[in-house]
């Protein structure tokens, strides 16, 4: 098991990064070339300020139509997303990895912190996970992937609590903690989770589309 | 659905269109929607069909133009009629869930992609069909001649001239400020619309013609999935603008034909930057100058007192741009006036976009269910007037009218202006002046 453990926080945890990274950009990169010829409507009316504040909008909470009018969802949805990102880069656990490793690290937070938001993501997810079979309408747009990929984003958080609390077996915990997180990684540029990335560029394009051509509000 | 020979599907041809349609924009869309569902709400045919998930536009681009790519265009017709009912009976492409969608997903664009898939294989609704018909041998969607066209105009013309002085509608006068575009509804069938607008351009002191050829600025082919033709019908506009040397193609009030004319139609026509040769102004913008710079006049005395409420047409308002100018027009003409909720730019499609109403009866019974949602908001503000600066929003919520006995006038801003606007005596007709002075 120890062998495992080594490969999975040496050699995979590379591997990981560099698809998940390398991923991401050859995949913006690839869209970029096709968006040359195909997508010229993107360039002709692209305007700074109106993709900015379109992408804005949907980052600060309720600062958007939709998320006003649903605002137990809009709480859901923006926790599930801030602990998502937050948790993992701001984890003391992993900046004294990252210390260790590469000499530098990000400021980190308590680990009573990462422990109440580790708990709010679970519980949002859980929300999330809900509502996908609850609304009809969120329900008949779900495959079996939607709710792998839910699944799959919640999995290192339930790991790494369960081992920080050192419940159930902390090796098996650990390595169960790293592999989800590393398919996590892997996954994420070739799924719907590429909108980490892809959001920037579709909303900025209906702020161009709605807002420069037409001085319309996207939010 | 036209009843054409049923000729076996061409995959080939769906397979041409779908490539040359995967650009970063679809295939970003496709590969991101994160099916949670928020689109739903933003949606009138859901919400007036009692929330049917199936209504969804998210449900409706993945049941078909998803479908299609999932399949790689290897479709038979029967899925080829299930995408019929969607694209064109279940979404007017009122771009309204592209502001609810975090992703800003523009799922109008995909219904249109999938309308032009149906389109190459001749399954187009049928009123929509002959209108190409008409389109291709005349210009016009009425298949109106050039000669009945000029006729009307200028029977019109005098008519017209007998209530204001000096009146005239000037045929293809070269190196005038605008050049009028108009419906061919109109004068087909209601060229009263035309001498309206001759009325006010006459007061305004507008440097205005009507061009011979292009005068329709109607495009259904644009929403038939004919890109081909529909770039046709705005070139023979944008030609002849060029050609008579005019500052602005000025457009009647009529939504999809601003939509036509300033956003798609550049790009239906070919042109690589997406602008038009020459600046597109809607009849809204024009109206509302004239009042705010003082060219007409209302007369406060003949002011509407009855409660008003103003439809946001998708292609004026959220489309357009304009949705504050036609407020400001209202301000003018309407002492109380209501607006509806939502409004603006979120204002709900009327039901009768997207090519519903030339659609005909074949759709007529899923309109006026469709409708409810906009029944409701003109019921809730209580008006008896509902301006409509739009011929599809026009029929659709005169016909909502009856349907939901909402006991309202509907009208464009040419007719209260017309009625209201006070005529300079240097265009009062000679015999008025006449009478006046006895």
């Amino acid at each position: 098991m120890n062998n495992l453990y080594t490969f999975l926080s040496g050699p995979a945890l590379w591997a990981a990064f560099i698809i998940f990274i390398g991923g991401l950009g050859l995949r913006v990169a690839f869209l970029f070339g096709l968006s040359l010829e195909r997508d010229r409507v993107f360039y002709n009316h692209a305007d700074a300020g109106w993709g900015f504040r379109s992408i804005l909008h949907w980052l600060i909470p309720l600062g958007s139509v939709s998320l006003r009018e649903q605002p137990f969802f809009a709480v859901a949805f923006y926790v599930f997303h801030v602990c998502l990102l937050a948790v993992p880069l701001f984890l003391l656990a992993h900046n004294i990895l990252w210390r260790e490793a590469f000499g530098i690290s990000l400021p980190s937070m308590a680990d009573s912190v990462s422990d109440i938001l580790t708990i709010v993501f679970i519980i949002a997810a859980l929300v999330l996970l809900l509502r996908r079979f609850m609304r009809p309408e969120v329900r008949i747009l779900t495959s079996a992937w939607d709710y792998v990929l839910l699944l799959l984003s919640a999995l290192p958080f339930v790991t790494g609590f369960l081992a920080y609390h050192q419940v159930g077996p902390y090796r098996v915990m650990m390595i169960a903690h790293i592999l989800s997180a590393e398919v996590l990684l892997v996954v994420i540029p070739f799924s719907k989770l590429a909108h980490m990335v892809l959001f920037f560029f579709s909303r900025a394009f209906i702020g161009f589309e709605m807002g420069q051509r037409r001085g319309a509000r996207t939010w | 659905m036209s009843e054409m020979p049923e000729k076996p599907i061409n995959t080939k041809v769906i397979r041409e269109l779908l490539d040359s349609n995967n650009g970063a924009r679809i295939r970003s869309w496709l590969s991101i929607c994160a099916h949670c569902g928020l689109c739903a709400e933003s949606c009138f045919f859901y919400l007036a069909k009692n929330k049917d998930p199936k209504l969804s536009p998210a449900y409706k681009v993945k049941a078909t133009l998803g479908e299609l790519y999932r399949r790689k265009g290897n479709v038979d017709r029967a899925f080829l009629e299930k995408c019929y009912n969607i694209i064109w009976g279940e979404c007017t492409t009122c771009k309204r869930c592209s502001l609810y969608c975090p992703f800003g997903i523009d799922i109008a664009t995909m219904i249109a992609t999938v309308r032009g898939i149906c389109h190459s294989q001749g399954i187009v609704p049928e009123g929509l069909a002959r209108t190409s018909e008409n389109y291709k041998n005349t210009g016009n969607q009425m298949g109106m001649s050039v000669e009945d066209f000029i006729d009307t105009c200028s029977w019109m013309a005098e008519e017209t001239a007998e209530e204001i002085a000096g009146l005239d509608i000037p045929v293809d006068k070269p190196g005038a400020r605008i050049m009028y575009t108009v419906n061919a509804r109109e004068p087909m069938y209601y060229p009263q619309d035309m001498a309206m607008a001759a009325k006010i351009f006459t007061v305004a002191e507008e440097s205005w013609t009507i061009p011979s050829t292009g005068w329709d600025c109607t495009n259904l082919a644009m929403f038939a999935g004919n890109r081909a033709l529909a770039g046709q019908i705005v070139k023979n506009m944008y030609e002849k603008a060029l050609e008579l040397g005019v500052q602005y193609i000025a457009i009647t009030e009529c939504g999809h034909a601003y939509r036509s004319a300033l956003f798609e139609g550049p790009y239906l026509a070919g042109y690589r930057d997406g602008k038009p040769p020459v600046p597109v102004i809607h009849s809204v913008r024009l109206f509302y100058e004239y009042l705010r710079d003082g060219r007409i006049k209302i007369d406060p005395e003949k002011m509407i007192t009855e409660p008003v409420t103003y439809q946001d047409p998708c292609n004026v308002s959220r489309n357009g741009g304009l949705w504050a100018e036609g407020r400001e027009i209202v301000k003018y003409l309407a002492k109380d006036f209501r607006d509806m909720t939502p409004k603006s730019v979120y204002n709900h499609c009327c039901g009768g976009g997207g090519g519903f109403i030339p659609m005909g009866a074949e759709f007529k019974k899923r309109r006026m269910e469709s409708g409810k949602i906009k029944a409701e908001q003109i019921r809730a503000t209580g008006a008896k007037i509902v301006i409509a600066p739009c011929h599809n929003c026009f029929d659709q919520i005169r016909d909502l009218g009856k349907e939901y006995d909402l006991g309202i006038k509907v009208v464009s801003f040419k007719e209260l202006i017309t009625e209201m606007m006070i005529i300079p005596e240097k265009f009062q007709p000679v015999e008025a002046k006449d009478e006046d002075d006895e």
